[in-house]
């Protein structure tokens, strides 16, 4: 072990610890590289190194993905900032049927910020990788003037390995294919919206952020040829079906009563106003599978821990191209349109 | 200025002040009540009513008799009909196809 | 939900469907021959909403039509009241509180949300009460709500002030842009280019003011109306209310949302109303221009909580852009797609005019939920004329 580690005494983050010394060596050593804990990392050269053999092994694609976390506040029921960058980078791969290796984790941190909040979300974000399959292998910090950057952004880039045959993208929706969702809609926009305290509402809801890999290889086994997937997360569900029709040139027929939300997500946002089609999720994907594998999928997602309460929510059809219908609980039809800005909550 | 939704009161939180603790399908806030109480009707004697939430008022009492009374309206609606004409329209109305995939 | 879930029972609708059918066949006959459509205002636009997200106005026959009406107080903000909006919220000393819906709605230049991203400290809340604590809480910055609204939400505004009177809060204050349903139902009642069979009354404007507010409705101007519920069994049930009159040859004020909605409206709520608010001469109404007695102003004992009074507001009015029909859409004229640039130059995206801009705007709602006709969905779809969707999905 490394006669640095346990060296770092400070309490707050400042900007000598993105300075590129001393300080900074000690923040990365006590704190990223003894919670991600792995050879890779632990070497602290410039960039991680893999022999493309080893990556070979798993298919014949490579997948490459980034994405980055700003959320407010960092810390919510169900996760915090840390959840959120492992998971989403990871589901990114996921949804393309890639197997998640490695993950690079960039920190740009505002000055003040408490060490003691950074290792509780280096912490959250080693069990999510763990859980996962995945290694933290490289990074980078940065520390910035206080007000120039809300607390913590994390960057996370992943790769990830797609098996030989596997073709998931959005343009390959086909009339006829079902469409499965794994589980309730909404927890986490709620959740988010009620921990940022501004609407005073209390209710039981966490975040449902949460890596998919698991229950991706467990669709793949039930059914290989799985059209498109994607995770449900900004603009919620109904933007991922208008980029489905969309790109595929079809159209998709949702049934509202099908459509799994939980009564308290149903109630906040009754009470606000919102839609819970187009809310946030972290562990939530839509998946447009042939009509023939559509109950074997189902049943096999059932099975899964991400899957309890998965459910086929419509079906692909031809007309009108484009467009997403949704047959409402009373059974009238409306379109489903894509978000145009953020969705507020309104009092009309 | 429409929305607004029926809420139970489950608490009072501060009499003097007419605050209430209010839910709606399990989501919980505090309201204000000053508009459904009176001296015949003060804060404690509201827990467990039903009332119209807007904008973190409760603005009316809901009235359960009415309510089922309307919803008693609304079946005699249906009855009138016999099932033939019902069944032609419920068939008509629902182009939805259905190819077994969809509950 | 209780209370709610009822009422969008799925079999009740078929059942009510039906009788709406029946009662048109009859009406028909009696008339022998409908020459156009049976037309039924609803005012509000928590019913417009209600109409477009449940897709009930396909349920109806081709015989009866809905005409979206002004009661969309988001969209009938003028453009000069957003501009003093921005005025205020972009002073340093200012927390410029705000419901979520107005946020979007675009003055002259700018609008509220582009103002925050600008910097100016704009602040969505729930509730009135809410801007008065972040008052108590900030004892050293003003704290403006933008209070907008019919009745409905004129209550909570006016208690908000007594509660601030009462706690001597020095640094708060209320910009006041509500307006009254009457003045309202009238200048439609009066518009010369206006055929209405009937309406559905706003119902939870009438949960404060009553339901007796409308006879005049009936009694003078002849036309039958039913103050109607939000669910969409609500809406049905009251278009049937309404039709049922028509063809009994009735012209009353009926009640069908009684378990919300007493005759007498709310005594406190008026109280409060009374206390802090008098009718203003004049209020602009963006689309509609002027309506006399529309506009309530903070009267001179609160005189310490209006914002209008505390600080300067410039208070111009500005025309909406020469392409705008708003105002025939308003009145019920022309149907959102019969406006010229519906879907066109006007989006939701990038809104022309007051109905583009809130979701229960009837140009909004009609273009985010019904721009395509979903009614037949067998073979090619109609698309109402003056939508394009290709060129949109370009444009996105």
């Amino acid at each position: 072990m490394n006669d640095r580690i346990n060296k770092l005494r400070d309490v707050t983050i400042n900007l000598g610890h993105g300075g590129g010394g001393r300080a900074m060596r000690d923040l990365i050593e006590d704190v990223f590289v003894a919670a991600f804990d792995n050879p890779a990392l632990a070497a602290l050269e410039d960039q991680a190194v893999f022999p493309l053999a080893e990556l070979a092994r798993h298919g014949d694609r490579l997948a490459f993905t980034t994405d980055s976390y700003v959320v407010d506040p960092l810390f919510f029921p169900g996760g915090d900032i840390g959840t959120l960058a492992v998971s989403g980078t990871v589901n990114d791969l996921a949804m393309a049927g890639a197997k998640p290796l490695f993950l690079s984790c960039g920190m740009v941190i505002e000055e003040g910020l408490a060490v003691d909040t950074l290792r509780r979300i280096t912490a959250s974000m080693q069990r999510v990788a763990i859980e996962a399959g995945v290694l933290i292998v490289t990074g980078d910090t940065k520390v910035v003037e206080r007000g120039s950057a809300d607390k913590l952004f994390i960057n996370t880039a992943g790769i990830g390995i797609v098996p030989e045959g596997v073709n998931i993208s959005a343009r390959r929706a086909q009339v006829g294919d079902a469409v499965i969702v794994n589980g309730f809609l909404g927890d986490h926009g709620v959740s988010i919206l009620i921990a940022r305290q501004q609407l005073a509402l209390q209710a039981d809801i966490a975040s449902d952020c949460g890596p998919l890999g698991s229950l991706v290889a467990t669709m793949l086994d039930a059914c290989n040829d799985i059209h498109c997937m994607r995770d449900a997360t900004r603009g919620g569900m109904a933007t991922v079906l208008n980029e489905f029709a969309i790109s595929s040139d079809v159209a998709i027929h949702i049934q509202e009563t099908a459509i799994p939300v939980r009564d308290e997500v149903k109630g906040a946002c009754e009470i606000l106003g919102l839609d819970p089609l187009y809310l946030a999720n972290e562990g939530k994907l839509i998946a447009l599978v042939p009509a023939r594998c559509a109950q074997r999928l189902l049943a096999a997602m059932h099975g899964h821990p991400a899957g309890t309460h998965a459910a086929i929510i419509g079906e692909v059809v031809a007309q009108p191209a484009g467009i997403v219908i949704l047959k409402t609980e009373f059974g009238g039809r409306r379109i489903v349109d894509m978000l145009v800005g953020e969705q507020l909550p309104r009092i009309c | 200025m429409c929305l607004g939704i029926p809420g139970q009161i489950i608490g009072i939180h501060d009499a003097v002040n007419n605050l209430a603790l209010v839910e709606v399908s399990g989501v919980r806030r505090l309201i204000n009540i000053a508009f459904i109480v009176d001296e015949a009707l003060p804060p404690a004697a509201c827990v467990g009513d039903w009332v119209l939430v807007h904008v973190g008022f409760a603005m009316s009492r809901l009235d359960e008799a009415e309510a089922m009374h309307t919803l008693a309206l609304l079946r005699e609606l249906g009855e009138m009909d016999e099932a033939g004409e019902l069944g032609d329209l419920r068939n008509a109305t629902d182009t939805f196809s259905a190819t077994g995939s969809t509950p | 939900m209780k209370y709610v879930d009822e009422f969008r029972d799925p079999d009740r609708a078929r059942a009510l469907t039906l009788e709406i059918h029946r009662l048109v066949e009859r009406i028909d006959r009696t008339r022998g021959g409908l020459e156009r459509p049976l037309q039924i205002m609803e005012v509000c636009g928590g019913h417009t909403h209600s109409i477009f997200r449940y897709g009930i106005h396909q349920m109806l026959p081709p015989e009866v039509e809905f005409v979206h009406g002004p009661g969309c107080p988001v969209c009938v903000l003028p453009m000069g009241r957003v501009d003093d909006c921005v005025a205020l919220a972009e002073r340093p000393e200012v927390i410029f509180t705000t419901f979520g819906d107005a946020m979007r709605v675009p003055g002259s230049r700018t609008s509220l949300l582009k103002a925050k991203a600008d910097g100016a400290d704009v602040r969505m809340v729930y509730s009135p009460l809410d801007a008065l604590a972040i008052a108590r809480a900030t004892p050293h910055r003003e704290v403006i709500f933008f209070g907008l609204g019919f009745e409905t939400t004129m209550p909570s505004t006016a208690m908000t002030v007594l509660q601030a009177h009462a706690g001597h809060i020095e640094n708060f204050s209320l910009f006041c842009n509500h307006i009254t349903i009457i003045p309202t139902l009238k200048a439609i009642l009066d518009s010369a280019d206006l055929r209405l069979d009937g309406f559905l009354g706003p119902g939870h404007v009438s949960m404060v003011i009553g339901t007796r507010v409308y006879r005049f409705i009936a009694e003078q101007y002849r036309r039958p109306i039913t103050v109607a519920g939000f669910e969409p069994l609500d809406v049905l049930h009251s278009v049937f209310m309404v039709l049922r009159q028509i063809a009994e040859g009735r012209c009353e004020v009926e009640n069908q949302y009684a378990r919300i909605v007493p005759e007498d409206g709310n005594a406190q709520a008026l109280s409060a109303i009374q206390q802090v608010f008098e009718p203003r001469e004049f209020f602009e109404w963006r689309g509609l221009g002027s309506i006399e007695h529309s506009g309530v102003r903070i009267r001179d004992t609160f005189a310490a909580f209006d914002a209008e009074r505390k600080f300067p507001v410039a208070n111009l009015q500005f025309s909406d852009p020469q392409a705008c029909q708003c105002g025939e859409v308003l009145k019920g004229v022309i149907k959102p797609h019969q406006c010229k640039v519906f879907g066109t130059a006007c989006t939701p995206d990038r809104p022309l005019g007051a109905l583009m801009v809130s979701s229960e705007g009837a140009c909004a709602a009609h273009y985010r939920y019904a721009r395509i006709d979903t009614s037949a969905l067998t073979g090619r779809a109609a698309v109402r004329p003056g939508s394009a969707p290709a060129a949109l999905r370009a444009q996105a």
